[in-house]
């Protein structure tokens, strides 16, 4: 007689239990301070995440002023799909048009600022051992999911950037008008002379990763699907690693602040919001 | 292409025609089928614009969608401009000028002190006149999103520089849009004078609704 485990409370709350010990390689560490991989420069008791986020995953976290996200290509084909919104008052977020023109470049690395709508900073990138990443291409969606793969949806095997977007925005109270322009990490995109787009999809060398610091107190929101040009007709994407440590606020003679006038400017603006 | 050229006539019945003023908003409800013409009349005045779906204003215009799915950051005749679920909302059935933009974005006061400093702060700006038509509708401030520049000229360079220069439009010229869905159009007629985006000096554009909604 195949007697059930789980027939009553009692069974089926030794069956949870039981499980709480599990390992695998998406999930977060829990208390950051354990954190298996220390990011350079950061100490157990400075970490404030880490998380291995899953092929096709999604993952977000509000940061405060200072801190530093270091995120790692594990095996060299993530895709980091990222929103960025100012935590206090999330109508402010990452303006991805004002980013690549205040900054007159439109191709992301180590200096580059994520500038909000309001003319301010809300991250810098403060170390970047890719140098292939995306400002023009955004989220996959449902839509586009379901042509290259079939299908494109949350709950099947092949969601997509903007669906996860949605999810983890709506656990902020955040919704459908909120998901803004993103930018892509670690998928390069490049623009030919005539204005097509050409994409660097890799896969990559495994272990690549950029240190991004907080300029503002903000929240950060991280999709990892398949660049929606990825050609290959199989769901390409590898885990992403995220981790944050405590930082300090970025001193008024820091090199990337004082590197244009511009990027003087954003962070006069920064420094404006805060004075209270 | 020159200003001589003709336009092509419009199908269908004159709906509306009106001269947008210089520096001044706009919105209107455009319906499927009906054709949006948007007409340069003094020569590189950039018309910044946005759209919302009708009856479920949370999906718009998406630059990133569009320029995934057609593999190029130009708008040209042919463009199909596509929404934040990837649904065709409207496509670029002529035009007499070579492309128009959509990765520049909208001035702002905001991003204006960044670019030409903390003087300019005052200076009336795109992002004001979308606010300012938005309320017609219900949007706000997170309904903003990367538009398109009509008559704007913002190439990439190979090392990646990219800026607003000296346009590529002239007087009478024009793009003509063909809504694929019931849409809400929204036009700064943008009031930019601290760059080449206008000629520096902004001037007024005529927009013409035609068409018989299918």
């Amino acid at each position: 007689m195949n007697q059930s485990h789980t027939a009553d409370p009692k069974g089926a709350q030794a069956h949870a239990r039981a499980m709480g010990g599990i390992r695998v390689e998406a999930m977060p560490t829990i208390p950051a301070s354990a954190a298996g991989a220390l990011p350079p420069g950061a100490t157990p008791g400075a970490m404030l995440w880490e998380e291995t986020i899953a092929a096709g995953g999604y993952a977000a976290k509000e940061l405060a002023r200072g801190a530093r996200l270091r995120l790692v290509d594990l095996h060299g084909d993530a895709c980091a799909s990222m929103l960025v919104f100012n935590a206090e008052r999330p109508v402010e977020r990452l303006n991805v048009a004002d980013t690549v023109k205040v900054q007159w470049n439109a191709y992301l690395g180590a200096g580059s600022m994520l500038l909000s709508d309001m003319g301010r900073a809300l991250m810098s990138l403060v170390e970047d051992g890719a140098g292939t990443h995306d400002t023009f291409c955004g989220a996959s969606s449902a839509r586009s999911n379901a042509a290259r793969y079939g299908s494109g949806d949350n709950w099947g095997p092949h969601p997509n950037a903007r669906d996860r977007f949605l999810l983890a925005t709506a656990k902020f109270g955040l919704g459908r008008r909120d998901i803004h322009p993103c930018v892509n990490w670690f998928k390069g995109v490049r623009i030919a002379p005539d204005g097509a787009v050409v994409l660097d999809h890799g896969p990559f060398a495994p272990g690549r990763a950029l240190t991004l610091r907080a300029e503002m107190d903000i929240i950060v929101v991280l999709a990892n699907c398949p660049h929606p040009l990825d050609p290959r007709p199989a769901y390409c994407v590898a885990p992403l690693r995220a981790s944050a440590w405590r930082g300090a606020p970025t001193a008024p003679d820091d090199a990337l602040r004082n590197a244009s006038p511009e990027a003087q400017r954003a962070f006069l603006n920064v420094d404006e919001y805060y004075r209270r | 292409m020159t200003s001589n050229d003709a336009m092509p006539p419009l199908a269908g019945p004159v709906l509306h025609d009106e001269i947008i003023a210089a520096r001044a908003p706009w919105d209107r409800i455009v319906r499927r089928g009906q054709t949006l013409r948007i007409i340069d009349l003094e020569g590189n005045q950039a018309v910044d614009f946005l759209m919302y779906r009708l009856d479920d204003d949370a999906e718009r215009y998406s630059a990133q969608d569009t320029v995934a799915a057609q593999g190029n950051i130009f708008l040209r005749a042919g463009s199909v401009l596509l929404s934040s679920e990837g649904n065709p909302m409207a496509r670029v059935t002529a035009t007499a000028v070579a492309h128009h933009d959509t990765i520049g974005g909208a001035c702002s006061c905001e991003s204006n002190t960044l670019r030409y400093g903390f003087h300019t702060k005052a200076q009336h700006a795109c992002v004001e006149n979308f606010l300012h038509a938005n309320s017609h509708h219900g949007l706000g401030k997170r309904d903003l999103v990367s538009n398109i520049n009509w008559f704007m000229n913002v190439p990439v360079e190979p090392d990646g520089a990219l800026g607003i220069v000296d346009g590529i439009s002239a007087p009478g010229l024009y793009v003509d849009l063909r809504a694929e869905m019931d849409i809400v159009a929204v036009i700064s007629n943008c009031p930019q004078i601290n760059n080449p985006c206008n000629g520096f000096n902004p001037t007024p554009v005529r927009v013409v609704i035609a068409g018989a909604a299918d």
